[in-house]
């Protein structure tokens, strides 16, 4: 079975209790937006982390991008508040 | 010359600084971020996405040569815990005219704060955290680069 690794940054991190996670790979339609309700809904630190989508943003194979993107056969996602470096 | 390094060891600015003065320009400009002190802060804590991280500077790097005629690029992170008066990020760039080297570093600093993953973290006296939150004219400043 093809998994998927998802991957978390900063407070998402922090709320969610893990830095990695794998989950069974999603259709073929699945957004990056369907994939953040979808964990959002099991409750608890997920919730917290990934309930206002607005906070987020994401990266599909350690490339920055918008949240309606296809996930398609990517490999791995990452969720994370917006970027604070420099 | 192209030279991203993302580390958490302290960086030499001289030795960076002499590295692209040996290039044969006319003009070296850099840009040394630091950890800034006040407020009680006692140390910041610097997380990067290791998967990604040199891959996406290198093309922010791409990026700037591709616009400005730059004879050398370097751009240094660091990560880990950093206590105030720390060297963070260092930005330095060759040219054989002021004008690239000047507006090219400008460039790639602003663009760093807005697509680096790197996200910091604040711990203050007392034993308070908090993360630093993105800066919307941060991200302004990185778009006003796109006209």
């Amino acid at each position: 079975m093809a998994m998927l690794s998802i991957v978390y940054f900063a407070w998402v991190r922090e709320a969610i209790g893990r830095d990695e996670e794998q989950v069974e790979r999603p259709g073929p339609g699945m957004t990056v937006a369907d994939l953040v309700t979808m964990l959002a809904a099991r409750g608890g630190g997920y919730a917290e982390a990934l309930g206002d989508p607005t906070r987020l943003r994401a990266a599909v194979d350690q490339r920055f991008v918008p949240m309606d993107s296809l996930i398609g056969d990517a490999k791995e996602v990452a969720l994370f508040p917006p970027v604070t470096g420099g | 010359m192209k030279r991203v390094a993302i580390q958490a060891e302290d960086f030499d600015v001289g030795a960076e600084l002499a590295a692209l003065e040996a290039l044969g320009g006319g003009g070296v400009a850099s840009f040394t971020g630091v950890v800034r002190g006040g407020d009680g802060l006692v140390a910041l804590e610097l997380e990067q996405y290791p998967a990604m991280t040199q891959a996406q500077v290198g093309r922010i790097v791409d990026e700037a040569m591709g616009r400005w005629p730059l004879l050398g690029v370097s751009v240094i992170h660091r990560f880990g815990r950093l206590e105030p008066g720390a060297r963070i990020v260092f930005v330095g760039t060759a040219a054989r005219h002021r004008t690239a080297a000047l507006e090219s570093c400008a460039f790639l600093i602003d663009w760093m704060k807005s697509d680096a993953p790197f996200w910091k973290k604040e711990h203050f006296a007392g034993g308070a955290t908090q993360w630093v939150a993105a800066r919307d004219e941060d991200a302004v400043k990185a778009q006003g680069w796109d006209s």
